[in-house]
């Protein structure tokens, strides 16, 4: 599957693992290879999971930021499924897992993911993007620039505009 | 006034560029309004009864008169040459075409101005008090910290989509004319016991479907942690706030939900993971963005002037355009002046493009070449010297702008209702048109002194009808238009939510149980009290009996309308009828 990583678009072999009607988090089977499991079934399965280097982590957008396992680090992949555009959840999400819980590999977003977020999305700290199917990957690129300017503080950026930079006398 | 410097300048040109881009995408039919919908929205332009229609921001109401003829130039170019303004402080264009939003946003950029979240899940245009900076009952001008609150929430990328729309309004006065109380934050400027300053912070405040006045969220908090506070409070309410139901997303939802008690300590947890971060405004910014407010080069004057009380005293019709429309001003000599919207054949907020020329043209005559937005839908000519009173008077008067009805039963504050929006019950532009024809009389409505008359056309109660004095809502029964009338609310400090006084009236009724209402205040008050007055004091239910004491007959003119006639009293093509009643 293509996904837009580090501004680039590339190939990426992540599954998603999804629970199906019927599947139970303690009982479905994650099957080998590169996986991203939901947090359910990683809470269910961790004892037997957490053997699994190749192992990523995806949370919805019901999750609080409390359900979030204490070593965040041990994942190289966490995915937001961000089930429609519109629900910014997923948001204060990433500013939690990035700030408050120090996680410093790759934060992906996926589901509901359109080019016109990107930049948002961007300076949340998420930095791949496995977009909705109907998304031209190659145009998301340029979707990282719309602004030059960025006012306020976030995860991309420690300190607003007016500890960055001398503004002068407006 | 603030003035852009090259960021600024670069942010709202890179905006322009980016929502060019979305138009062009749109019509191309490459993206799908499902998508579009939220985008257009952040930019302020809503699908409606006639077409798109534009919200402009007019951040704290304060307008320059470039950017006011500019405003004249998009009415004229691309609109009915007229625009509405708003009881938060924005101008609205009803009949534009998709492919010329984005040259209204370029316009709009060369003037300094946008239309930057005037709509959306998101912070709105931060609104303020109109009189800021120049009233007697001021501790401090709040508008450097609208502007800066105005920055911080622009484009803030975790808070572009929060549950419901987010309004905050900041005020530096004891008297609340910046509806503190019933925004989403509410930001007080006050000071400490040690004379420090710092902010009061209301939240949960809001109107619609479910009235509620905000609650005390802090005290006092040192002016230093706004950003930081105020970043806490929309964190919790983009986690928290319900998603599942759009009419209870609002974060009065969530705070009358989990208590004020618990809303704070989850908001003051948050703020201990970041308080003293690199967001803790410095005194070097507070002293960049209020070095834009400094008072103007005002004259030195006497407290009155002699001229002025001479032509008060000559000309009756000045007398009373100042009794009702000009207010008192810190410093000597000068006044605040209202040009009112509410002009008897208009629809209340409407200004047309002439008259937003004329207005510029008058800033700049008498008022350093700046006006004022006022949230009951009118406009203000803040630092106007006395001795000039009488001539803007004057040109005012020829423009239609000098209606002497400031606070008075006709002052209607209204919301475009059925006429112009998709979501409305029933029409309110055209109530307040029958209201003020019933009332035209000077001396009647000048007797009866100050009273709030807000009209909604349906529950999302644009119109503020709850905190009015008499408040009228539109609503539907079986695809009918009623309307419901309210008692008791007030706007001021402290803010109050009227109640509702029992069944509904029809269109044709209303100018009459109005008339009622008036009635019992005008046999039961004592000297010198207001309606609200009399109101509190006796009660509502005298109020009540009257109203339904006798059956209403329908006024007939108004069940069939001359609109020949209606059409041929404005300047511009107005509906005056609804495409749907
Ligand atoms: C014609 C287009 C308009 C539409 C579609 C519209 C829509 C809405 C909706 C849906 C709400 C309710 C939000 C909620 O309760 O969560 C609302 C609230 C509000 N609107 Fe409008 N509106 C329009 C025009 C206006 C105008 C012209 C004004 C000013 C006169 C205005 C001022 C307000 C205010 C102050 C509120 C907040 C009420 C509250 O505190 O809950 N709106 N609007
Ligand atoms: S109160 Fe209702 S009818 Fe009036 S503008 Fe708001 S949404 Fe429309």
């Amino acid at each position: 599957m293509k996904i837009i990583k580090d501004k680039k678009v590339v190939n990426d072999a992540w599954q998603v693992l999804r629970l199906h009607e019927g599947d139970a988090a303690d009982s479905i089977v994650v099957p080998q290879g590169e996986y991203i499991v939901p947090l359910p079934v990683w809470n269910c399965q961790w004892e037997t999971l957490r053997e699994r280097k190749e192992l990523g982590l995806w949370l919805g957008g019901l999750e609080r930021a409390e359900d979030i396992p204490d070593d965040v680090n041990r994942f190289p992949v966490i995915a937001i499924d961000i089930h429609k555009y519109t629900d910014g959840r997923a948001y204060t999400l990433a500013y939690r897992l990035r700030k408050q819980y120090g996680y410093r590999c790759e934060l992906r977003a996926m589901g509901d993911v359109l080019h016109d977020q990107l930049f948002y999305l961007k300076r949340m700290g998420f930095d791949s993007f496995a977009m909705r199917a109907d998304q031209d990957l190659q145009r998301g690129v340029s979707g990282f620039d719309t602004f030059s300017v960025k006012y306020q503080a976030s995860v991309d950026v420690a300190t607003p505009l007016f500890n960055r930079i001398e503004r002068g006398v407006a | 006034m603030y003035q852009y410097d090259k960021f600024d300048h670069q942010l709202t040109a890179e905006r322009v560029a980016q929502y060019s881009d979305q138009v062009r995408r749109r019509l191309s039919g490459e993206l799908k309004e499902d998508d579009f919908r939220v985008l257009r929205l952040q930019n302020g332009i809503y699908m409606q009864v006639h077409g798109y229609m534009m919200r402009i921001a007019i951040p704290y109401g304060l307008a320059s008169s470039a950017q006011v003829h500019q405003l004249a130039h998009i009415a004229r170019t691309y609109d009915r040459g007229y625009g509405h303004l708003s009881t938060r402080q924005n101008i609205q264009f009803n009949w534009l075409k998709l492919e010329d939003t984005p040259k209204i946003l370029a316009d709009l950029a060369e003037v300094e101005m946008h239309a930057n979240q005037t709509s959306g899940s998101c912070i709105r245009s931060i609104t303020s008090d109109e009189l800021a900076g120049v009233a007697r009952d001021e501790l401090i001008d709040p508008r450097p910290f609208a502007e800066i609150l105005r920055q911080w929430s622009t484009f803030h990328p975790e808070f572009a989509f929060l549950p419901r729309k987010f309004k905050v309004s900041v005020s530096g006065a004891s008297e609340d004319r910046a509806a503190i109380e019933i925004n989403d934050v509410g930001v007080q400027v006050v000071k400490n016991a040690q004379g420090e300053l710092g902010f009061r912070i209301l939240v949960g405040g809001g109107l619609g479907r479910t009235p509620v006045i905000g609650q005390e969220l802090i005290a006092f908090l040192p002016w230093q942690h706004l950003l930081t506070y105020m970043e806490s409070i929309v964190r919790v309410y983009n986690e928290f706030g319900r998603r599942d139901n759009l009419y209870k997303a609002r974060i009065k939802i969530l705070v009358q939900a989990i208590g004020i008690g618990e809303f704070r300590r989850q908001v003051e947890t948050e703020w201990q993971l970041h308080k003293d971060g690199p967001s803790t405004l410095t005194e070097a910014e507070v002293a960049r963005v209020s070095a834009a407010f400094t008072a103007p080069a005002y004259e030195t004057l006497p407290q009155v002037d002699a001229s002025f009380e001479a032509a008060q005293r000559e000309d009756k019709a000045f007398a009373n355009w100042v009794q009702r429309n000009v207010t008192a001003h810190k410093v000597d000599g000068y006044a605040a002046a209202w040009l009112s919207l509410k002009h008897p054949g208009r629809a209340p907020g409407d200004i047309s493009a002439d008259q937003l020329d004329v207005v510029a043209a008058l800033a700049d005559h008498y008022s350093f070449g700046e006006l004022r937005v006022s949230h009951l839908q009118n406009l203000v000519l803040a630092d106007v010297k006395q001795s000039d009173l009488h001539a803007l008077w004057q040109e005012a008067k020829a423009a239609g702008l000098a209606t002497p009805n400031i606070g008075l039963l006709t002052d209607i504050v209204c919301c475009p209702g059925a006429d112009f929006c998709t979501l409305a019950n029933a029409r309110s532009i055209s109530l307040s048109r029958a209201i003020t024809e019933r009332f035209e009389d000077y001396d009647y409505l000048h007797d009866i002194g100050d009273i709030d008359l807000n009209i909604s056309g349906c529950v999302n109660a644009c119109g503020h009808h709850h905190v009015a004095h008499i408040g009228i809502l539109g609503v539907d029964k079986s695809g009918e238009e009623w309307y419901q009338v309210t008692i008791g609310g007030n706007k001021g400090t402290p803010a109050a939510i009227g109640k509702i006084i029992g069944r509904s009236f029809s269109f044709a009724q209303i100018p009459a149980v109005i008339a009622r209402l008036l009635h019992v205040y005008v046999s039961e008050r004592d000297e010198g009290e207001r309606f609200i007055d009399t109101l509190r004091r006796i009660g509502h239910e005298p109020f009540k009996t009257f109203v339904y004491a006798e059956q209403i007959v329908e006024e007939e003119k108004l069940l069939l309308p001359d609109y020949e006639a209606l059409r041929a009293a404005v300047p511009y093509e107005l509906p005056y009828f609804s495409p749907r009643f």
